[in-house]
């Protein structure tokens, strides 16, 4: 008897173990992006104020543009005159006012010949200061003249470099050769803050290369003499400065500067949750069906208590408790794997934050808890109240298969799947303030998997019947598929696991496939080049001259170079611009005229789009004042308004005004058209050999520039995969415990049909096919409903890039096999242990 | 038919559970032979060892020591793979309770056996089989919508319908009323009479064991004799004695 009852217990531990490894996954996956985002926020905001913390008060030029918070790159920086150096050490209570030159766009091209690119963090070219606090020489000395440059440790290790060494570094002018003088840190051992690079040249050069003005700074450091604090000497200093500079706290820069990484946080934060609610998501349906299956198997004995007196609260609360525990254990494990997986995504998206430390924040421990016991609990009171209801006469009558209506429940499955199909619509093509689409957007598709879920049980009889069609032509796939058939709620919650996972991995797939045929599709209508030329990263520019000598190669029609650059309109909006040979590059970029004149522009002529044209009011012929980054307030002229493209829609002007007015004067991209019968090998060679001093840029053909482009949405997508795989792995883990506990639940039934002579291999094949069966009937509905999702959210961008739809019929066709493996494998150890199932025992329990 | 006019064999079985202080010996080198054709109830006190040899018998349990055959074949040492062929082709069960795949229909409980073997049953006996078990009208029904006793007919049905060298049943009727319990019985004496069969059954029931040609008593895992063509009070008197035996 204690043995049995011991046995029994063990056994249902390990049932919950499974049920509580939902739970843990999605704790892990909760737990494991708060303790990232918040351990790498507050390390963030700490360095920050490191760096600043020998600096009292910081003076910069307004901006020409605002910076809004985004971007301080784009917002036109000013800088400013050593007389303002000098305004500022006057100012009464200051000690000292040292001149900084800090700029974005230091490139250093590595051993290897490409140029280091860092997935973030600037990359920083700056005057060296001797003894700043901050910086700390490692080795060598610091830039000691104009050939020389002290690099930071980030850049010696990417490099790699080491002091002596020749170093090339691209900057607003083309790449220029150095010799690394010394090499830094942060004070405090760190290499960096996050990743930046840092290239510290002589005071001159850095001006020259890193502002392009001589001369000038970027900001005055401030220190406060004794009894002043920074609050009270920014006043002063700005009473002194009057209008068009920014004086700020170290205080205030340190957040400004962490405000941008703290945005970057923040949202990847909201990405990491909503993943790991997903998890949750699919959690719920695994945790909810295990107690189910628990309740159904202990009828009997919870229907004994009930006649031995026991009330229905007593019922409810013994299950609660149950669930508790599990809640209590998982959340804990939960929060274990989830501090090991934020480790690892640490080490791998963050490897430059290595001195960032991970801590178990209060917050992730408490969402840990609350999450985890909450979904718990959620998930385990259906059964609690399915279990109080059973009645002491179920101790009596075999409990084996009283089946309910269900029409409630389908009926309720009906209307949620309607009100959200409503929300989703309601997101998608109304028109909802933008803050709240994604809100409804996604309260829709939570709706609509929790519909389905409702609406499969009553659907999944004759579905799995058709299904089982394929696998029944033996016995043993006959009386899996019926077996699948058998519970047609246990089926169903089982199989909407899976559903919702591929669901969501399906719309992804018809998201991507539709991005990349509309793409293809734009750049075959609106881009005729044979070549083109094109950039690294944003920053990434080439010397202009290439395109000048790609002109006189014989065999070429026509070469174009794209500036891209930032001015200022008179309210201080950004407005971005492409300098371009506009009559050459007609052929190449389709340019077609919708008003006025597309042809070759004069000096302080543009052509505008459509959009902008209505945007501002503009048309031929009028004109618009611009603050340039280079010349100061400049009047273009509407030449004319360009038909509607997709490709691009900002003002156009022609190359020689760019190399004027904008900051950079060097083209990023480059396009070329060959004449017919052209050897295009033979000149794409050559334009090679050309760009070989330009290492941030490479030659493709249009071909390859669209595959790489449909590329980068793969790589996308192949990290949604990724994280949507965890749904997927619960999804499985839940077919596990359904057909474990299935297999427990039928021993007798096995123990028979083994006694009529049902071989062991028949036996395994049995649970094998219910398990294949399950699971494709998930991935059925996952393919249809994600289909759905996918292409009203593909209809309804259908203006935001998205013209052509594709749905990804192989994938899906793959996606369709897969499940069948997936059934597969999840079938492998209920099947074994089927097979295990001794015949005398199981002929002789009761 | 097959040569020999011995259905199943048991030669000197013994079998034993656990060792030292918590030895049991279910089975003292038993030896018994089941005549084809037959219709054999082994009966005796609880926890005399009837279910082991039937077990130890039909192949569903090894033995210790000592021999078991099934028609021709020798059981005892066989694989567990020709442990199910032989039961699959040679033995039929029916058992107390839980006889009966409940997604299947009556009809293809009954033919379960052959499906598995991947045997077509033979029409005309099949047509038989349920002619003689009554369930005609209830072929297309799953097991929940039958009776106690239907079940039980339907188990004897699938039992039969594979027409098995010896079908074992344990307890058949310890389940059901003394009404449907009769039907039963009287059904497997049919099917011993009119077919043929070999049939050997486990029974408490003196009444019950009134329908076979033959008792054999267990007590203490040995033969303690046996009853030919028996009433139900030769059986109630020979129990009786055993009982009295046992207890002192
Ligand atoms: N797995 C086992 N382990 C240990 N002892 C066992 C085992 N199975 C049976 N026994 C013992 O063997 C003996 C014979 O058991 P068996 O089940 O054959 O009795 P039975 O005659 O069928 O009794 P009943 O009429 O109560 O069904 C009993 O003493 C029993 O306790
Ligand atoms: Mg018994």
């Amino acid at each position: 008897m204690f043995r049995a009852a011991w046995k029994s217990l063990l056994s249902r531990k390990l049932r919950l173990l499974l049920s509580g490894m939902a739970v843990v996954l999605g704790v892990m996956a909760v737990s494991s992006a708060l303790i990232l985002t918040n351990s790498l926020s507050a390390s963030f905001d700490s360095m920050f104020r490191t760096i600043n913390a020998n600096v009292d008060v910081q003076v910069t030029a307004k901006p020409l543009a605002e910076s809004n918070g985004e971007d301080e790159d784009n917002a036109m920086p000013q800088y400013l005159k050593p007389d303002a150096i000098t305004r500022v050490a006057a100012v009464p209570g200051v000690k000292t006012a040292v001149g900084q030159v800090d700029a974005n766009g230091a490139r250093v091209v590595a051993k290897n010949g490409k140029v280091i690119v860092t997935q973030g963090p600037p990359r920083l070219g700056t005057a060296w200061r001797d003894g700043d606090g901050v910086a700390e020489l490692r080795t060598g000395t610091g830039p000691k003249s104009d050939d020389q440059v002290a690099i930071n440790a980030v850049l010696a290790k990417e490099g790699p470099f080491k002091v002596g060494d020749t170093i090339e570094v691209l900057t607003l002018e083309p790449k220029k050769k150095f010799t690394v003088s010394g090499i830094f840190g942060l004070s405090g051992g760190r290499d960096s803050v996050g990743g930046e690079t840092i290239v510290a040249f002589t005071e001159p050069v850095a001006q020259k290369l890193m502002l392009g003005q001589p001369g000038v700074y970027s900001s005055i450091s401030v220190t406060a003499a004794s009894g002043q604090t920074p609050a009270q000497l920014k006043t002063a200093i700005a009473a002194a400065l009057g209008d068009g500079y920014v004086v700020r706290t170290s205080e205030e820069v340190a957040k400004a500067q962490s405000a941008d990484v703290q945005e970057f946080l923040s949202l990847f934060q909201k990405f990491l949750l909503g993943f790991a609610g997903i998890t949750l998501f699919v959690g719920i349906f695994l945790i909810l069906n295990t107690f189910s299956i628990l309740i159904a198997q202990r009828t009997r004995e919870l229907a004994l208590l009930r006649s031995l007196g026991a009330g229905r609260g007593q019922v409810i609360r013994s299950v609660f408790f149950e669930a508790l525990i599990v809640g209590v254990v998982s959340s804990t494990l939960g929060l274990f794997a989830g501090y090991g997986v934020a480790a690892l995504l640490k080490s791998l998206m963050f490897s430059n934050l290595s001195e960032a430390t991970l801590s178990f924040t209060p917050a992730a421990v408490i969402a840990a808890y609350a999450v985890g016991v909450l979904v718990t609990l959620v998930a385990a009171v259906v059964p609690a109240i399915r279990a109080s209801r059973v009645a002491p006469i179920a101790a009596l009558r075999d409990a084996a298969a009283t089946e309910k209506s269900m029409v409630k429940i389908t009926v309720a499955g009906a209307v949620l799947l309607a009100a959200g199909a409503g929300g989703i619509a309601w997101a998608l093509f109304g028109s909802l303030p933008g803050s709240t689409i994604s809100l409804v957007l996604m309260l829709g598709v939570l709706l609509v998997f929790t519909g389905v879920a409702l609406v499969t049980p009553s659907v999944a009889r004759p579905m799995v019947g058709v299904i089982g069609r394929a696998f029944s032509w033996s016995l043993p796939g006959k009386l899996g598929r019926r077996n699948s058939a058998r519970n047609p709620r246990r089926t169903a919650n089982t199989a909407a696991a899976l559903m919702i996972g591929l669901a969501l991995i399906t719309g992804v797939s018809v998201l991507a496939a539709s991005l990349n045929a509309s793409m293809e599709g734009t750049f075959k209508r609106e881009l005729s080049a044979d070549l083109l030329i094109i950039p690294d990263s944003g920053d990434a520019t080439y010397d202009p001259e290439v395109i000048t000598r790609i002109k006189n190669l014989p065999g070429v029609d026509k070469a174009i170079g794209l500036y891209g650059g930032v001015t200022a309109d008179v309210t201080g909006k950004r407005v971005w611009m492409t300098g371009l040979d506009v009559a050459s590059a007609i052929p190449i970029l389709n340019i077609k005229a919708k008003a006025g004149e597309v042809r070759a522009l004069k000096h302080n002529e543009m052509l505008i789009s459509q959009q902008f044209a209505d945007l501002r009011g503009l048309g031929t012929g009028s004109s618009i004042k611009l603050k340039t980054a280079r010349a100061g307030e400049q009047t273009f002229v509407v030449a004319g308004v360009y038909a509607p493209q997709e490709l691009f829609s900002e003002p156009l002007i022609s190359d020689t005004d760019a190399r004027e007015y904008f900051q950079s004067q060097m083209p990023g991209v480059g396009a070329v058209k060959l004449k017919p019968g052209a050897d295009e090998k033979q000149i794409r060679k050559e334009i090679e050999g050309m760009l070989a001093g330009s290492p941030e840029v490479a030659v493709a053909s249009q071909a390859e520039f669209v595959k790489q482009q449909s590329g980068q949405v793969d790589t996308v997508l192949n990290m949604l995969y990724a994280l949507l795989a965890l749904a997927v792995i619960i999804a499985i883990m839940g077919i596990v415990n359904t057909l474990a506990l299935s297999v427990l639940e039928r021993t007798r039934e096995l123990g028979m049909l083994r006694a009529v002579g049902l071989s062991r291999w028949s036996a395994m094949r049995m649970i094998t096919v219910e398990s294949v069966v399950i699971s494709v009937f998930g991935a059925v509905l996952g393919l249809a409903v994600g289909t759905g999702l996918g292409v009203a959210v593909v209809r309804a961008l259908k203006h935001e890039g998205f013209d052509e739809l594709a749905v990804p019929w192989t994938r899906m066709l793959v996606f369709l096999g897969l499940s069948v493996v997936v059934g597969l494998f999840a079938a492998i150890l209920p099947a074994i242990r089927a097979a295990r199932v001794n015949v005398l025992q199981a002929i002789s329990y009761e | 038919m097959t040569s020999t006019a011995v259905a199943a064999r048991a030669d000197e079985v013994w079998k034993v559970y656990g060792s030292g202080e918590a030895q049991v010996i279910a089975l003292g080198g038993v030896s018994v032979s089941l005549a084809r054709g037959e219709f054999t109830a082994i009966m005796g006190p609880s926890g005399s060892g009837k279910s082991t040899l039937m077990h130890c018998l039909a192949g569903l349990d090894t033995v210790t020591r000592g021999e078991v055959h099934v028609g021709d074949t020798k059981v005892t040492g066989m694989s567990d793979r020709q442990l199910t062929a032989l039961r699959r082709d040679k033995v039929g069960f029916i058992f107390q309770q839980f006889n009966l795949l409940p997604t299947l229909t009556a009809e293809e409980n009954i033919l379960l056996p052959l499906s598995i073997a991947g045997r077509k049953a033979d029409q005309a006996w099949f047509d038989t089989v349920i002619r003689t078990v009554g369930l005609a009208d209830r072929l297309r029904h799953k097991p929940t919508e039958l009776s106690g006793g239907q079940q039980q007919r339907v188990a004897c049905a699938r039992a039969l319908v594979g027409r098995p060298e010896v079908i074992f049943a344990d307890e058949p009727t310890g389940n059901l009323d003394s009404r449907s319990g009769a039907e039963v019985l009287g059904f497997l004496r049919n099917s011993v009479r009119q077919y043929n069969q070999t049939i050997v059954m486990v029974t408490h029931d003196p009444n019950a064991a009134s329908y076979a040609d033959r008792v054999v008593f267990l007590a203490d895992g040995h033969i303690a004799g046996e009853l030919r063509n028996p009433t139900a009070d030769a059986v109630l008197d020979t129990m009786k004695r055993l009982d009295g035996a046992g207890a002192h």
